[in-house]
């Protein structure tokens, strides 16, 4: 049965796979464990990257594509539902029709590109996406009539997804785990713990938003373990040899970036619809593609759970290293140096520095290095899948 | 047998181990190159003979075993500095740059700075077309042009060891004469030679000791002319990739 | 046949005309395409805004000439694709402003030409010395590890950008900084009644200089043999007994000078700079290395004066199009020749 979800294709590390349980744990009852707003807007957020970065790495990963179109695609879909329920209002078919349209021109345009540069060498594709997604954000920024411009928009999200809609007259009963690990601590009182969830059409949207991550999660991992996906990896391996057994590698390439463009789009509609505000920087900014090309690498490229560590870990880091780093430069004399580097708003330079030491030294990431010492520990060698390892791959070209 | 227990050898492997990506290539190549000779290196397609080339001139890391050019232990040494220490490599695609002019090749060949004018001349006499597409781009220059300025760039300047791979690949017959007049030219100053060559005719005729090669070891080593004169032996060492590539 | 004799009939002179066109199209695309965009303006505008149009796009092209060029070469001599570049022109612009504003504000702020002179030269020096200071330290720290490897480049350059802008933030602080351009360079001057800005003229000099100064130094001396040489193919320079490495990390370090020196020519020009300015100009760059050829300097030269030009007269005609136009042209030329207008041909 798990076999069979998983399509084989498991964790190969006791520690990844009790880590990936308690995420799955967590975003599962997300709402009844944690009472605040910010959380679970970080848990929606989890859900859509992780649809996001999971269908990058398709690309990146196991074909070894760079693209920085992804979030072009990402956009389309989010600025289709806005645009969509903008003009016919706040219903499920407004959505459809949105979602449906933004499809289609996500079809186009990853044929055109993939036609256009895939055929000529494989380092053009990531400079024409550049050049193509600035263009498009350029374009959504300057339409100010139909887009908002750098304003953004507003969704108008269907009544049953909205806060008002109430389908339970009774609130539910929560487990507060932040609160839990305080009382362990005897911080506060175990009353206090439980809190009372009321379940709204938000809650309804963000387990469609788990819903879907769980379906895409599942549907690409038997993608990457299908012979498509195989012939995927051998391409990245080295393409002569699989065009010499044949395969028109053009072509296959050019339906990984369909794929992965299109569920790049189906994560923009439900970043909309979770969100329900959509702008230029929150969906088509370049930092956002480089946030994501980080989650795809350092939660460890090739290896499609890498993806939910690495939204997991840098979601963590973007919300929560902030407050870290400002406990960290109370402690430091104000206005020195050293606490210019630290300064909460420079947490991104530390994770720019993590990226880089962890291509140099963790190139499969998190994922391949719990597997590496997965494979060596003793304990579990015995397990087929963990002595062929392929992975990590220090090699690409 | 050529090999002189006096005459120091210009270069020596002993043991070479060698690998491109996952294939094992040379497994334990010795081989002796002569001072002041020239010795073919026979073997019939993916022996290691470019290999062996390719390595002696750090291109491919050396993965077991020891080169020595004369008194030094080259082994691991990188390119360039194998390349200043007086050994030059023509390999089989003969990696003439297309884009620069025939001068601009040669001028990059001398890696003093400065040509000198008397060996250039000589050398303009040795391949005549080199003089008349001077200042041509190389690319446009048929395949036997080619091959004359890629060997005239291995000895725009004096070298002690010249490694040629395949110079006569794809050749007309004509131009492979001229070419052989050119080595034997060469060989007339003394330069010592490893030549790779699939073309029997063309070796025999050049070569003054000969190894041969399969799978990635040197099977046999002797003289070029006791060679030629046993035909018992070329068929055994040689049956299968000569006759095909003559 | 048929047609082709009934247009020589009727067409007479234009007969001969098309052909020559079609042969010139195919042997100068670069000039066919600047001529033809020129022409093309030149139809649907004034003369005198064309003329002006016309050199500020040239202004705007010599810029990105000097940011370009670099990295095409980086690329085209050792195959690295360096997409901290942009982080360079920060670096460039951040170093110029420093000695504008705080260094020698008296000078940048006198209105003698010669003080003017003696503020922003040493700007641009400096802005040179840091951004080769800072890209020698990057060749060694972060791209000499990944040669070879094109994925693993493209995530380093990424992640070691996002730590050179963060650098320049936590030096200079987060907000935009107003670099006032000293009053010798500002204003215009009037040429047969038509105002043409200064700054922008010297910007054209001095990309022209640049573009002369390169170009004789690669056709002509022996390190430009070298670089073409290395550029085809890097394995057989090192044959002949040059260290490789060695040029590539000087034609990186002056990659990097002329970004920073572009950069420092850009926050005068634009009176404006943020950290993230070199990231708005690479996706210029990246366009104008693709449309001349991936490691062509003179495709890199055509390229940056057609993305220029184009920005400048679609801006005119509808502003908000111009990035889309910039992008458009790009596809459309990868569309008619894929490997760009003057490929770098490896035998």
């Amino acid at each position: 049965m798990l076999a069979n979800l998983l399509s084989g294709d498991y964790p190969r590390s006791r520690i990844l796979m009790v880590i990936l349980a308690i995420i799955m744990g967590i975003l599962a009852f997300g709402p009844f464990l944690f009472p605040g707003v910010r959380a679970f807007s970080m848990m929606g957020m989890i859900c859509v990257f992780i649809i996001l970065v999971a269908s990058y790495d398709l690309m990146l990963g196991y074909t070894h594509i760079v693209s920085f179109a992804h979030t072009m695609f990402f956009g389309i879909g989010a600025y289709g539902v806005a645009m969509a329920t903008a003009s016919w209002g706040k219903g499920f078919d407004a959505v459809l029709l949105g979602a449906a349209g933004a499809m289609v021109v996500t079809v186009v345009l990853a044929l055109l590109l993939g036609l256009l540069s895939l055929r000529v060498k494989a380092i053009f594709f990531a400079l024409v996406t550049l050049a193509v997604a600035f263009a498009f954000l350029s374009l959504v920024t300057q339409l100010y009539p139909i887009t908002g411009g750098e304003d953004g928009m507003r969704v108008h999200v269907p009544r049953e997804l909205g806060p008002a809609f109430r389908p339970l007259d009774d609130t539910l009963a929560g487990f507060s785990l932040p609160d839990a690990f305080a009382a362990l601590l005897g911080n506060t009182s175990w009353q206090e713990v439980f809190f009372e969830v009321r379940i709204t059409g938000r809650t309804l949207m963000y387990y469609v938003a788990f819903g879907a991550s769980v379906l895409v999660f599942l549907f690409l991992l038997r993608v990457v373990n299908s012979p498509f996906g195989k012939v995927l990896q051998a391409i990245r391996e080295n393409e002569f040899r699989a065009q010499a057994l044949g395969y028109n590698t053009v072509l296959y390439r050019t339906a990984v970036v369909v794929l992965s463009a299109l569920l790049a789009c189906l994560a923009g509609v439900l970043f909309a619809l979770i969100n329900r505000y959509v702008n230029p920087e929150n969906t088509l900014a370049f930092e956002l593609m480089v946030f994501i090309l980080l989650m795809c690498v350092m939660g460890g490229m090739g290896t499609l759970y890498g993806s939910v560590i690495g939204v997991t870990l840098f979601l963590l880091a973007q919300n929560y290293l902030q407050d870290l780093l400002k406990l960290l430069v109370e402690q430091l004399p104000p206005d020195s140096a050293l606490a210019h580097l630290v300064g909460p708003e420079r947490w991104l330079l530390w994770f720019g520095l993590l990226f880089v030491l962890s291509v140099y030294f963790f190139p499969s990431g998190v994922v391949g290095q719990l597997r590496l010492w997965a494979a060596r520990s003793p304990r579990t060698s015995n397990t087929p899948e963990a002595v062929d390892t392929d992975e990590p791959r220090t090699q690409y070209r | 047998m050529t090999m002189d227990a006096n005459l120091k050898p210009a270069l020596r492997l002993t043991g070479v181990h060698a690998n491109i990506d996952q294939y094992h290539i040379l497994e334990g190549v010795d081989l002796v190159v002569p001072k002041g000779e020239l010795t073919v290196l026979l073997g019939r397609n993916g022996a290691g003979k470019s290999t062996t080339l390719r390595t002696i001139m750090g291109l491919t890391t050396v993965k077991a075993g020891q080169i020595r050019f004369g008194e030094q232990d080259i082994t691991g040494w990188a390119t360039p500095r194998i390349a200043r220490c007086g050994i030059a490599f023509v390999p089989e695609h003969m990696g003439v740059f297309g884009q620069l002019t025939v001068r601009e090749n040669l001028v990059l060949a001398a890696v003093s700075g400065v040509m000198d004018e008397g060996r250039l001349a000589w050398l303009l006499d040795l391949f005549p077309p080199l003089k008349k597409f001077w200042d041509r781009p190389a690319g446009n220059l048929s395949g036997g042009q080619k091959q004359m300025l890629a060997i005239g760039r291995a000895v725009i300047e004096p070298r002690e060891l010249l490694l040629i791979d395949e110079p006569t690949k794809g050749l007309a017959p004509a131009i492979i004469n001229d070419l052989a007049d050119a080595l034997e030219q060469l060989k007339a100053e003394k330069v010592t030679i490893l030549l790779v060559e699939q073309n029997f005719a063309f070796s025999r005729r050049l070569g003054q000791s000969v190894a041969v090669m399969n799978d990635g070891r040197v099977v046999h080593t002797g003289s070029m002319a006791d060679l030629a004169n046993d035909e018992a032996l070329q068929h055994r060492l040689l049956g299968l990739g000569l006759g095909e590539h003559q | 046949m048929s047609t082709v004799e009934h247009t020589a009939v009727r067409g007479g002179a234009l007969a001969g005309a098309v052909p020559a066109m079609r042969r010139f199209r195919d042997q100068s695309p670069h000039w066919f395409l600047l001529l033809g965009m020129m022409l093309a303006a030149l139809v649907m505008m004034d003369f005198t805004t064309w003329l002006v149009l016309t050199l500020s796009g040239a202004a705007m092209g010599a810029m990105l000439f000097l940011m370009a060029s670099g990295m095409t070469l980086t690329f085209g001599l050792m195959n690295v694709l360096n997409l901290a570049h942009g982080a360079f022109i920060s670096l460039g612009a951040y170093a110029g402003a420093t000695v504008l504003l705080f260094w020698m504000n008296d000078q940048a702020s006198a209105s003698s030409v010669w003080l003017n002179l003696a503020s922003v030269i040493p700007a641009l020096l400096f802005a040179v010395l840091v951004a080769s200071l800072i890209g020698w330290v990057f060749e060694k720290l972060v791209i000499k590890p990944v040669y070879g490897d094109h994925l693993k480049q493209i995530l380093v350059t990424v992640g070691g950008s996002i730590i050179l802008m963060q650098l320049i933030e936590v030096v200079w602080g987060s907000n935009e900084i107003p670099v006032p351009r000293p009053e010798a360079f500002s204003g215009a001057v009037v040429v047969a009644g038509i105002a043409l800005e200064k700054y922008r003229l010297l910007s054209v000099v001095l990309g022209l200089l640049v573009y002369a100064l390169m170009t004789w130094i690669i056709e002509r001396t022996r390190v430009g043999i070298l670089i073409r040489a290395g550029v085809e193919d890097r394995e057989m320079v090192e044959v002949q007994g040059y260290r490789v490495h060695l040029l590539f990390l000087g034609v990186f370090i002056a990659g990097s000078a002329l970004a920073g020196l572009g950069g420092a020519m850009w926050a005068m020009y634009e009176e404006l700079i943020t950290a993230h300015m070199g990231d708005e100009l690479m996706i210029s760059v990246v366009v104008v290395i693709i449309l001349g050829g991936l490691g062509s300097i003179k495709g890199c030269f055509f390229g940056a004066i057609l993305v220029g030009l184009i920005n400048l007269y679609v801006g005119f005609l509808e502003p908000r199009l111009a990035a889309v136009a910039t992008v458009g042209l790009m596809v459309a030329v990868l569309m008619w020749r894929p490997q760009g207008l003057i490929p770098v041909i490896r035998v």
